[in-house]
């Protein structure tokens, strides 16, 4: 007997009754369909924070100013100025896992059109800074290094303050701003961003070329950095490395002595991220060790119903022997048909986990996100519990005496 | 008394069965040969050992001592696999009660045999066809045993039995649960096939169904107790003659 006719027999027998057939599979439909339901979710939500950790900028560290004690008072990182000009190219051109750094500059400004006016924050930065963040331009052009050096006044709005300066789905490129009453001209809108993890807009911005800024809004330039530097590392593994790397450079050109504490501090939003990101991930894989739970209870309703069977059919079971079937023929028509049953579960399983997932997506706007992976191996799960709980079972069947099986009343 | 030539050759069978502390002897002491193409009818009392008899003879079952040689190979040693093979390939069985598969088509019910021999779907389905129509059943292919009567699901059993081509062919009383109309027409189909030229060994405690056979085995107490060859006759209906017959 080859496995085809093994399989049409079995699904015959399925067949054969098929409210039971179904009642049965209903445990491993209900497992896998929780499975694949809170996988997709669970992955959608990762993806999500993920999604906003990387709007803050991909493998970002924040390196912050130190603080300053006078009198005793101890004024926190950032209350005094310590990074240098030189710094910064250091930080670019001598840490290899450096690949952007940019400064950035910050003051709060009225900004006005003709019309309307508007509070904000205006940073003052370099084009690295956007690549940093990785933020796009979505009308006019980019910030460029001539726009930097130079000292032009253009300015780089965010989607929130184009809405209230010029109104929804207004194109701004080329009219007047004026930042604390000085002018300047709208080159570019960037691509709305959103909010950061922290619930913070970041479209409610206006960015202008570092050289401007200094000028223009903080009034003069100045030996140190009257703000905080962002570094982009190569990759999102090497941000631990860059950390440690540019922590031994300010450390070496400050002249930090051992035991002394650092005069600056940098922040690694990776790690954050991945902290939330655990978070997540522990919340799945709880639930899916539930539904694996019920995956379990699943296979044992298989087994029970198996066994129900196999007593029930101890006549057939005693015919197809007495016809020349082999105790193997036995033992794989029965494993077959429990193979069927949780194999026929998962396949359903997984239709109505997606089906699920997506209600629950869009009536809660939940984020989902489906893992081919995960859809195999839950109906690979699924054929390993019908083999499992089956095997028992069949093996019954396969042992029975034909005579005693022909006589079974 | 065996010869060699003999397509079923029992030399000196027991069989004993252990049923908690007490041993029964059904079998003690069983020589018995069937040449090809012959019709034998055992016979025998509740308990005779008659049935337990045609379990060896049936490869159901192996024999406690003594040898079974079925066309000349000896099998009261070999394992249950190569029994399996052995039902499959050179016997057919037909029960008292039928024993088709509920909820199963009469062409499915004969294909089973040739299922287990590894044949493909249109080689089964065609041979059950054959087989069906040979007794009486071509138009019935796809009735369920529900749906036919006791004579018919008997005739689909007989079917099922023959589809393989087997050697021998063993009922167990087949009439048992056939009225004594049915009873007649079932038995002209065994005729049919002793003249085909399959052996036929059948189990009864009728004496009206074993004045077909060509020889009466009659067993009692576990051993031989009459062998007679006779003039077979071919039986004719009798009104409220041989009812249907009772268990075993």
């Amino acid at each position: 007997m080859n496995p085809l006719q093994t399989l049409r027999v079995a699904i015959r027998a399925l067949l054969r009754n098929k409210m039971r057939s179904f009642l049965t599979t209903l445990g491993i439909i209900i497992g896998v369909s929780a499975v694949i339901a809170m996988v997709a979710i669970g992955e959608g939500a990762k993806a999500q924070v993920e999604a906003s950790f990387a709007s803050m900028g991909s493998n970002l560290l924040i390196v912050l100013p130190g603080s300053t004690t006078s009198g005793g008072q101890r004024g926190g990182f950032g209350s005094m100025p310590t990074l240098t000009w030189d710094d910064l190219r250091a930080m670019r051109t001598e840490v290899p896992s450096v690949k952007y750094a940019a400064p950035q500059l910050s003051a709060a400004a009225q900004l006005m059109s003709e019309d309307q006016n508007w509070s904000t924050r205006v940073f003052g930065t370099t084009p690295e800074f956007f690549m940093i963040r990785n933020w796009p331009i979505a009308e006019g052009s980019a910030m460029s290094d001539s726009d930097v050096e130079s000292g032009t006044k253009v300015v780089f709005l965010g989607q929130t303050v184009v809405d209230k300066l010029f109104g929804a789905n207004a194109n701004p490129v080329g009219q007047l701003i004026r930042i604390r009453n000085i002018p300047f001209e709208v080159k570019g809108v960037l691509a709305k961003k959103g909010q950061s993890p922290m619930g913070q807009d970041y479209d409610d911005a206006a960015y202008i070329p570092l050289k401007a800024f200094q000028t223009k809004i903080q009034g003069g330039l100045q030996q140190f950095i009257q703000g905080v530097v962002l570094i982009g590392a190569t990759t999102e593994s090497a941000t631990q490395l860059a950390e440690q790397q540019v922590t031994n450079l300010l450390r070496d050109r400050h002249h930090i002595g051992v035991g002394q504490d650092d005069d600056f501090s940098i922040r690694n939003l990776t790690e954050l991220a991945s902290a939330q990101e655990q978070g997540t991930k522990t919340l799945t894989t709880l639930l899916a060790s539930i539904a694996a739970v019920s995956l379990l209870v699943g296979g044992i309703g298989i087994m029970n119903i198996m066994l129900v069977s196999v007593t029930e059919r101890t006549r057939e079971i005693g015919v197809r022997m007495a016809v020349g079937a082999k105790p193997r023929n036995i033992l794989a028509q029965f494993l077959v048909e429990a193979l069927t049953l949780a194999l026929a579960g998962g396949v359903i399983g997984v239709a109505l986990g997606l089906l699920g997932a997506q209600r629950l997506a869009t009536q809660f706007h939940w984020p989902m996100l489906i893992r081919p992976d995960i859809i195999f191996v839950s109906v690979a799960f699924s054929a390993m519990v019908g083999v499992v709980f089956g095997l028992y079972p069949a093996r019954k069947a396969s042992r029975l005496d034909p005579i005693d099986a022909l006589r079974f009343e | 008394m065996s010869s060699p030539s003999a397509l079923l050759a029992l030399e000196d069978v027991t069989k004993v069965y252990h049923m908690g502390d007490v041993d029964v002897h059904a079998l003690r002491g069983v020589s018995l040969a069937v040449e090809e193409g012959e019709f034998v009818a055992i016979m025998g009392a509740s308990g005779s050992g008659k049935s337990t008899l045609m379990n060896i003879i049936g490869c159901l079952d192996r024999p406690t001592t003594g040898r079974y040689l079925l066309a000349g190979e000896e099998v009261s040693k070999l394992d249950r696999n190569a029994l399996a093979e052995k039902r499959n390939r050179t016997l057919g069985f037909v029960f008292q009660n039928f024993n088709l598969l509920s909820r199963t088509s009469a062409v499915e019910n004969v294909e089973l045999p040739l299922l287990y021999a590894g044949l493909h779907t249109r080689e089964r389905h065609e041979r059950s066809r054959e087989a069906l129509t040979r007794v009486g059943l071509g138009d019935r292919m796809y009735h369920h045993p529900n749906q036919m009567s006791g004579g018919q699901q008997q005739r689909v059993a007989i079917a099922r039995a023959l589809v393989a081509n087997p050697k021998v062919i063993l009922a167990d009383e087949p009439t048992g649960n056939l009225d004594s109309f049915t009873s007649i027409e079932v038995m002209a189909i065994f005729q049919e096939l002793r003249d085909a030229g399959i052996t036929v060994v059948l189990v009864t405690h009728e004496p009206d169904i074993a004045t077909d056979a060509a020889r009466v085995v009659t067993m009692r107490d576990g051993k031989v107790q009459s062998d007679r060859r006779q003039e077979p006759q071919r039986a004719v209906p009798t009104p409220g003659g041989a009812a249907a017959g009772g268990e075993e």
